[in-house]
């Protein structure tokens, strides 16, 4: 096992490299981009929820002046139905293509139909108005349970559930059913003393990323395509943008613009291909911007979902069994993330008999897209709802029932997988000495709730270039999309392989022609990742650095050895030389040195979070104020602690806004009301307290450094630590999401 | 297209002239027309405070300012805050307290928090949480921007 040991570079806190660019508005974003004879697309959106398309006639677009093109899906090749892995999550190449701009059938209010490009942004817009699209609108279906109902209004005629590699004979809107099973269920619930069940909805959220999506793109008259746009992957745009257009990859360069936010919804891709077919069909460079509006209703949210537990425990607390049914709303096309939420659901724990049921079902709202450890929320909040009811039917403290069930190294999580090294009881350990959670807790209307959580982090594949230049500094070459400080995280791995300062690198995350392929920036894998790349790019420099030492000195490569930033001779004649010294001497030693590192590495370790929260209860409004927060987490190592921190702080605070106001609100007609940032109201910094985000490391054994991802698991808990401490407040417990005002008046029976 | 009017105003303490349509914002001014890009569109209806910009000493939502207002008036924008050889202290503090992520919302966070130590040099923390609740951050949870605001005003 690794050593908790101290480092040079790693867990230092220096200066982001992009830093000065974002403080002075010099760092470009998509939208950002200009470029001479530039034209501006529009994309016309469906006002229906569900209709059939039996027209669109786009000559009264076309013959505005300052129009130049107007695009349908018509124009796109139209991809073949089949199921390919293009980022975090599998997709069906047809339900993308219908999604970028649909052919026969809007499946939610928001869908794409047509696009225009115009000399100006404004007549684009205007001439979205002339386009006129016959339709013959069907019944929406809105609710998840409502569509798996068996005589529910169908999404797609020839979509028939999968289950446990069976395909059903009869079309549903249930696009497939899952299950895991562990041990007895049954038997696991005939020795508990105590068993809770309860049913939980959660609404649809939305990641909510500051900068809306975007896209600009060209056409040379060689065919080659480039895309400027913002997005979590350069790679997975350009292998989605492949398959849509049905172009080869080689033809297509996505050029990754500063990125405003993703955190799960910048991974699909939406108006890319249509830049790309506007740019095709006018000749002409054409810049796509969505508004908010876009953004809520055209882009993917997460799901909505309905959620059933049950847990049985003895007296003494040991939980004997656990039963989970998870059914997610996919949205308009098959691929909710049910599945990790399954794997999500009772992971912290050590359970001997587990069954989780897991049901992917269409319904007319967004496709539905990854946000932040998509699925696992969803889950977390009822398990650890009604983990909280048993700790307290038992009179156990509930941080204690989670230190007496809490998984450990050897576990199997119940959809197979045996934990390496984690360190969630080290996170229970650590919210129980915290001087919050022994804090006094006692005044009226105040309570305080626990909750835990864990996302599986992913791996996948990175690539890493080093130049070395002859001053002793470094260019770090990388394909990973940096989000939220991951030049710095990623750089400082190089630095410390090399006994360098984290100053000394320069680092550029560049183009798909210019670095290896490089897998998305989600799953909470890039420090992980594509730091694991940077290291080995950096044990590359360091080899050929060797050699090169070797060579100088006339000595034996074996006989060089290289430790605290200086290359020394073993065995033999005495000789030492810096690194920044031994750069200077490429020249003569066989010239430039460049490092590379690429990886696909299989032990991305699991990350547990467990908050601690304390809330108070208006009992006239219903209001709830967050008075104090404390989030617990393992990173592994934290590379760059203030980055980690943040993370933490700010998933902790998406997963605030979830458990307490946000949601998509729909009326009958299936169209959502409140698709501004106004009306869908997330945390301002007016609603919240400072986040005390407490970092445990316990190393994880798959990383040189013992790296865990962090990005995802920290919006795990809010929500279930936030319902239990409005239990503990007021003694009514929440399972409705989000528990805004009018729902804790209603759950208290105020109105 | 309606015919364009000819602004005079000023930016960043320089004499700048534009043409614009009535209907153009502030912001589109500044971006499409001057390229000063700084000043980000989040929402383009004063939700989200990315496109904050200070006008005539007052902070706005430049996305609701027309380009054609700005004639005769003193425009601040992020391009305009750091001396060429070194950072405003709002932006040192904001790097030193790792107060950004992404940064798309950074340049709006700066210039509300510049506005207001220009008001009120020594706010309270509650002070800034009331001042930048214009601003929305979908990536820190706030802690480390409010930690920044507060020690750019201590440092001053």
């Amino acid at each position: 096992m690794l050593e908790n040991k101290d480092y040079k570079v790693i867990g230092t806190r220096p200066i982001r490299h992009d830093g000065v660019d974002k403080v002075t508005g010099r760092a470009l974003y998509g939208a950002d981009f200009q470029m001479a004879g530039l034209l501006h697309g529009r994309v016309l959106r469906s006002p229906h929820a569900h209709a059939k398309i039996i027209s669109i006639d786009t000559s009264r677009a076309e013959a505005l002046p300052g129009v130049k093109g107007v695009v349908t899906a018509k124009d796109l090749p139209g991809a073949e139905d089949r199921i390919a892995d293009l980022g975090e999550g599998a997709v069906n190449l047809k339900h993308l293509c219908d999604n970028v701009l649909a052919s026969d059938k809007v499946l939610y209010k928001g869908h794409a139909i047509a696009a225009v490009a115009a000399t100006n942004p404004h007549i684009a817009e205007e001439a979205c108005t002339l386009i006129d699209v016959e339709y013959e609108v069907l019944p929406p279906v809105l609710e998840v349970r409502q569509a798996m109902e068996p005589d529910a209004p169908l999404l797609h005629e020839t979509l028939k559930t999968t289950s446990m590699g069976e395909t059903a004979d009869e079309p549903s809107n249930v696009a497939s059913h899952i299950q895991h099973k562990l041990g007895d269920p049954e038997k696991g619930f005939a020795e508990a003393d105590v068993i809770i069940e309860r049913e939980f909805v959660t609404g649809t959220v939305h990641q909510g990323y500051i900068e809306p999506h975007n896209a600009t793109a060209h056409y040379n008259q060689d065919g080659q395509l480039t895309i400027w746009c913002s997005t979590q992957g350069a790679f997975t745009v350009r292998e989605q943008v492949a398959e849509i257009l049905q172009y080869p990859i080689s033809k297509i360069k996505v050029v990754p613009m500063e990125i405003g936010g993703g955190f799960g919804g910048k991974i699909s891709v939406y108006i890319k291909p249509v830049a790309a077919l506007l740019a095709k069909k006018t000749g002409k460079p054409v810049k796509v911007l969505m508004n908010r509006a876009d953004v809520f209703e055209g882009t993917g949210p997460t799901p909505a979902s309905f959620i059933r537990v049950k847990m049985g425990a003895t007296k003494e607390g040991k939980i004997t069994a656990a039963q989970g049914y998870l059914a997610f709303e996919a949205g308009a096309y098959p691929g909710s993330p049910v599945g990790p939420g399954a794997m999500c659901i009772f992971a912290p724990y050590s359970i001997e008999n587990v069954i989780i049921d897991g049901y992917d079902v269409v319904v007319n709202k967004p496709k539905t897209a990854p946000y932040r450890a998509p699925g696992a929320p969803n889950a977390a909040f009822g398990s650890e709802t009604v983990l909280d009811e048993i700790a307290e039917k038992l009179g156990i403290d509930p941080l204690e029932i989670r230190l007496i069930n809490g998984a450990k190294e050897g576990d199997r999580r119940a959809d197979g997988p045996v934990h390496p090294r984690i360190g969630f009881i080290e996170t229970v350990e650590a919210a129980k000495a915290h001087p919050h959670y022994t804090a006094p807790n006692g005044k009226k209307h105040h309570g305080r709730g626990v909750a835990s959580g864990y996302w599986f982090n992913i791996g996948l594949e990175s690539s890493v270039t080093i130049n070395v230049n002859s001053d002793g500094t470094i260019n770090l070459i990388e394909g990973s999309t940096d989000i939220g400080g991951t030049r710095a995280s990623i750089a400082m791995q190089a630095a410390e392989v090399l006994g360098i300062p984290a100053e000394s690198v320069n680092p550029s995350v560049v183009d798909t022609n210019s670095v290896g392929y490089t897998a998305v920036t989600g799953g909470s894998r890039t420090t992980y990742a594509t730091g694991y790349a940077a290291y080995e790019a950096a044990q590359d420099v360091k080899r050929q650095m060797i050699a090169r030492a070797a060579k100088l000195w006339e000595v034996d490569e074996a006989n060089v050895q290289f430790a605290d930033g200086e290359f020394s001779s073993i065995n033999g004649k005495e000789e030492q030389i810096s690194f920044r010294d031994l750069c200077a001497r490429f020249g003569e030693t066989g010239g430039p040195v460049v490092g590379s590192g690429t990886v696909n590495p299989g032990g991305a370790g699991g990350a547990y979070a467990t908050h601690v929260v304390d809330v108070e209860v208006d009992e006239e409004t219903g209001k709830v104020d967050i008075l104090r927060y404390t989030a617990v987490q393992d990173a592994g190592k934290a590379i760059h602690p203030s980055y980690v921190e943040g993370q933490i702080q700010g998933g902790a605070v998406q997963g605030i806004g979830w458990a307490l106001n946000e949601e998509y609100i729909y009326n009958a007609e299936g169209e959502m009301t409140n698709a501004s940032f106004l009306d869908y109201r997330m945390p301002t910094c007016l609603d919240l307290p400072m986040i005390d985000a407490v970092i445990v490391e316990v190393p994880n054994p798959g990383h040189p450094y013992g790296v865990r991802g962090v990005g995802e698991v920290p919006i795990v808990p809010p929500m279930a630590a936030i319902a239990n401490a409005v239990y503990d407040a007021i003694g009514v417990r929440m399972t409705e999401l989000p528990m805004s005002p009018d729902r804790l008046l209603k759950a208290m029976g105020k109105i | 297209m309606a015919r364009r009017s000819h602004v005079q105003t000023t930016i960043n303490g320089e004499t700048v002239e534009f043409l614009c349509e009535p209907r153009q914002s502030l912001l589109e001014v500044l971006r499409d027309e001057l390229h000063l890009t700084g000043a980000k569109e989040g929402c383009n209806n004063g939700n989200c405070g990315a496109c904050s910009v200070i006008l005539d000493g007052r902070l706005v939502n430049s996305c609701l300012v027309l380009g054609v207002e700005t004639e005769g008036k003193s425009v601040e924008t992020i391009e305009g805050l750091a001396e060429p050889d070194k950072l405003h202290p709002i932006q040192d503090a904001f790097l030193e307290n790792a107060a950004l992520q992404c940064g798309i919302c950074t340049p709006g966070f700066i210039m509300s928090a510049k506005a207001l130590l220009d008001q009120n040099p020594n706010p309270t923390e509650h002070e800034v949480r009331y001042w930048l609740a214009g601003n929305l951050c979908r990536c820190t949870g706030y802690d480390k921007i409010v930690r920044a605001v507060l020690d750019a005003a201590a440092a001053k």
